[in-house]
Formats: C-alpha cells, structure tokens, sequence
C-alpha cells in the first residue's frame, strides 16, 4: 500500500466508518424520538482522549457533511485549543466549512455554553456530555436510575435541590441544572451553566447530546417543553451578571472573569467569543460611519490646516 | 365498616431460593392498627418472609392480597412495579436494622425526612422543611441537627431518623426488620418506646421481625414463631409467650436470662 508523497492516508468521510455512523444516527432517531431519554451505543474509539468531547465528535461526525458549516465552541471560546483542533480534524475528515459564526453554522460543537446569538430553525447544537446521567450523584446504581426514568419516579432530584436551600439559602446549582423535558423525562443539560437553560425551552434548533465515556446519546427536537426545576417558593432563576461585558459592553449575556494581575484585580467579559467580536465590529463601525457623515469635514479642514 | 376487613391476607406464602424455601405455608391476617411480631432464631426465614410481604423478595407460592387505602383489595405479585412503588411512596414504610441501608448518609437529616414528600408531590421548600423539623421533634432528634448529616449521628438518632424517614407519608402499614438490634440496652429501650407511641397514636399496622423475645412482648399484639421456614405457632403475644405450645417454642422463651 502506497500512498503519494503530501496525500494523508484516506479516511472515510467523517472518520468514522459507515458502520459506525448508521449504528449512532439510529440512536440519534430514538433520541429524538423520545426527547430527554438516554439511549445506549457502542461509543468508539476517536483520535482524542475520552472526557475531552469523544460523544461530541461522534455525534457531529454521524451528522456532518460536506454542505455543513461547523462551528466548535470550548466554554464559549471559538479561540481554545480542543476548539481549534475539533474544527481543524472535521475541515480535514469531512471536508466540511468551518466558521467561527453562529448565525453561518449549521452544525454547532459545544462544551459548555449555548451561543448568547438566537439559535434558528435547521441549525443543530451537539453537546459532549461527561455524565449524562442526572441522579449519578443521589443513587449510584445505574440499574436503579434507570428504573426510576422508566417509573418516572423523580422524587429524589428535589432532594438536591432542597439540600443546596438548606445550606445556602437558594438553589446554589449553577451548572448541569436538571430539567424536565417534554412533560416526561429528567434529563442532564450536560455542564452548560443553567444560564443557558432557558435557550432550551422551544428552541427552534435541534440539540444532540454526546456522552462518549457513558456510551448515552439523548436530544431535545426543536420546539419541545424544555423545564427547569424548581420550588413553589424557591422556583427556578438563572445566573444574573450585575456588570456589562468589560470589552463588548453587552448585558444579559454570560460572563467569564478573568484574572488580570496578582493583586487580586479581574475583569468580566463575554464568554461567547463570536458576540463579543460581532458586537465590537458593530459598535466601531456605528463610530465610523458617524464620524464619515458629521465629523469628516472638520477633519478635511484640521488636515488642510497641518499642510498648510 | 373498611376496618372490619383485614389490610393483609396471606395464604400459603412461600418464597424459593433456587429449589431450597426460604419459607412456605405461612398464613396470617393482619388488622389495621394491629402489631404483628415474627420471632426465630436467625435461618428460621423472618426476613425472608418480611420481605416476600414487601414485595422485596417475589412470592413463589400462595397469595398476599392487601386492601389498598380506597378500598380496593390487590394481589400483590400482580401488581405492576409502577403500582408497588406507587406503595411505597405512599403507603407502605420500611424499617431496617442497619439504618444505613434505609437512609442516605450524605443527605442530611431534613433531606432524609423530606425525600419521602417531595416523592409524593410535595413542591413547597418551606412545608418539607417545616414537617421535616416536626417529625425530627417527634422522633426525639434536636432541631437544631436538621442540616447535619445521618453519618455524622449516633446509631440510635439514626435509627430514630429512619423511623421519622418512614412515618412521615403517613403510612398504613409499616415492615421492621429487627429495628433494635445493634443498639445498646437504654436506647433500645427508648426507641421501643417511642415505636408504641407512635404506632398507637398513628394507628399503623406493623409487621416487626426479631429475634428478641422482649421487643416481641413490649410492643406487639399478636405474634409468629418461625422455625425452619414454617410457622409453628401463633396467637397473641401474651400467649404465646406465656404458655408456649410448641416444643420450640418452650425451648426459646426459656433460654431468656431471667434477671
């Protein structure tokens, strides 16, 4: 077997095998079937090490093609390493396009955040999920949760809830907040901050979830009844910002502190890397067309000034 | 009227281990607000039998039939598990002897009394918290040790907990599996106390395994004697306990220190 010299060693589009993909898009169909079910598969191998997005990058990998615009997000950062290197391995396996754009991608990679741009019919998020299992925490036996999905017996989440009121006051979970979808199952919004939780609620975009270590893939369909948890009197709210973005100057979006010096001194800026540099393109061109339509006169006369 | 019929009829029980019974031909009614105590030395099937009743463990032979709270009778191997959980929740309690098995030991105490209501629907932080503290006064635990942890109590409060865990759905019918044992003489003598007062004043029924004569006699009404998987003798406890009938029976209530 020879390969030319430059030419990589041919891959099947997508990395995966046939096979593979047709095995994790019948999970994929049962997902959305029954929206916030777990379905099992048999999670392979990929060119990275497992916790790092294996069940993200199946999934996407299942999903893309050459048509697709991929977009991966690490935190919110389009700009991170894993991100870097997730668009760069499907741009060479798939041949698909990549962007740092939300509103250009049609297939989203994400980690954490759900990108602060409003997500729009025929788009698709894929998260990777570490543990989908939301009651991993409250009943280690995985037989047991299962029956209780089965049993819809979801009592016991509430006792996680009630414990963080008991010791700090409010419901202190600020990621991986549980929700009810679709009036039937629990479901781990993966590690997403509950910030994000109520862009799930109706969103007109598909969302694929990916936990390739636990071998569990389960979606959300677009328009579906996404609820968070909550108390009569201590009922669901997501995290607030009292600050504006220290770069972008935006608010109502999510917010990422960032250490500037030893002397304890940070800043707050946009999580969402995209918005952040959209918002500031947008801002400085407002600048400069203002500046062209009222100040470029007395500029031209400041110029003629200096020659003369 | 309702209470003139029996929570719980067994005819024939029998449950299997492989093709050995763990116990077989038991047949007892049980009343509402009746304590039932089942004595034995360890092997004779108690547990065995506390569980085929609780549906822990499945009935192999004979039926348990059990009149559910709006009237209806079932038999319990045909219920669904939906519906036996659905039990669980709402009417039935399960005591065991390590409490560890029946509590969870990283929750904390008001969590392990609330979990029971916030599985039947309970969505008021403020109401689970305040019955929370209610049933951990009634169960003699300090209110002021609502958000510690069962792991950080001793093995009576634990006890005491579980108790509180189990009764404060308001069940009609509770399973003890040796509550006491394990724990020193006083505060064996405190938590049989406190079961009578509550079982009085609750009115449950009760179904309580040991192998302590005394707790049989303090707190029961009628009473088993198991001995190889099969019940040899039965009646009330004073009875029972009195003038033994059995030869085994004899054997067990005179091998009790007399002080």
């Amino acid at each position: 077997m020879s390969t030319g010299a430059g030419i990589l060693p041919s891959y099947n589009i997508g990395y995966l095998d046939e096979q593979t993909k047709r095995m994790i898009r019948r999970a994929l169909l049962k997902a959305v079937a029954i929206p916030g079910f777990q379905v099992p598969f048999a999670s392979r191998e990929v060119p990275m090490p497992r916790g790092w997005g294996t069940g993200g990058v199946q999934v996407t990998a299942a999903i893309i093609g050459e048509d697709d615009t991929l977009k991966v997000i690490d935190q919110g950062a389009d700009d991170t390493t894993n991100a870097v290197s997730i668009r760069a391995f499907f741009a060479k396996v798939a041949g698909a396009k990549t962007t740092t754009r939300t509103d250009e991608a049609t297939v989203i990679q994400t980690r954490h955040r759900i990108p602060e741009t409003e997500l729009t019919e025929g788009q698709t998020m894929v998260y990777q999920v570490p543990i989908p299992e939301p009651l991993r925490f409250l009943e280690p036996r995985e037989t047991e949760t299962r029956r209780m999905h089965a049993l819809e017996d979801y009592g016991l989440i509430y006792v996680k809830l009630y414990e963080d009121i008991a010791k700090y006051g409010h419901i202190a979970t600020t990621y991986a907040y549980p929700v009810i979808v679709n009036g039937r199952y629990l479901m781990d919004p993966s590690p997403t901050p509950s910030f994000d939780n109520p862009k799930l609620h109706q969103s007109p975009a598909l969302h694929l979830y990916g936990a390739g270590r636990e071998k569990r893939i389960y979606a959300v369909p677009p328009y579906t009844d996404v609820v968070s948890l909550g108390f009569e009197d201590h009922p669901f709210e997501p995290q607030k910002f009292s600050q504006p973005c220290a770069v972008c100057g935006s608010t109502g979006v999510y917010l990422d502190e960032i250490i500037t010096d030893d002397a304890g001194g940070v800043m707050y800026a946009c999580s969402d890397t995209d918005h952040c540099e959209r918002t500031v393109a947008a801002a400085s061109a407002r600048r400069e067309s203002e500046i062209d339509n009222d100040e470029l006169s007395d500029e031209l006369d400041e110029i003629e000034e200096v020659h003369v | 009227m309702s209470d003139e019929m029996p929570l719980l009829e067994v005819r024939d029980a029998g449950h299997k281990y492989g093709d050995r019974y763990g116990c077989r031909e038991v047949s007892f009614n049980l009343w509402p607000g009746e304590v039932l105590a089942v004595v034995g030395e360890s092997g004779s099937g108690k547990s065995t039998l506390l569980g085929t009743l609780s549906q822990r463990l499945s009935l192999t032979e004979g039926s348990i039939r059990y009149r559910l709270a709006d009237g209806e009778v079932v038999e319990l191997a045909e219920l669904s598990e939906a519906r036996v959980r659905r039990l669980w929740r709402s009417e039935w309690g399960f005591v065991h002897q390590n409490a560890a098995d029946g509590l969870r030991m990283h929750v904390s105490a008001g969590g392990n009394v609330g979990e029971p209501l916030m599985a039947t629907g309970w969505r008021h932080y403020g109401k689970i918290r305040a019955e929370a503290a209610e049933w951990l006064k009634r169960v003699e635990i300090p209110v002021d040790r609502i958000d510690d942890t069962p792991a950080s109590f001793s093995g009576g409060m634990r006890q005491r907990l579980q108790i509180a865990r189990n009764l404060v759905v308001s069940p009609r019918l509770v399973f003890m599996d040796e509550p006491t044992s394990g724990l020193d003489v006083s505060v064996q003598a405190r938590l049989l106390d406190l079961i009578r007062s509550l079982v009085a004043e609750l009115g449950l029924a009760v179904v309580i395994v040991t192998h302590d004569l005394a707790v049989a006699r303090l707190i029961s009404h009628r009473t088993l004697v198991m001995k190889d998987g099969r019940v040899i003798e039965s009646g009330l406890t004073d009875r029972v306990l009195d003038d033994p009938q059995a030869a085994y029976t004899q054997l067990l209530v005179s091998s009790i220190l007399q002080g």
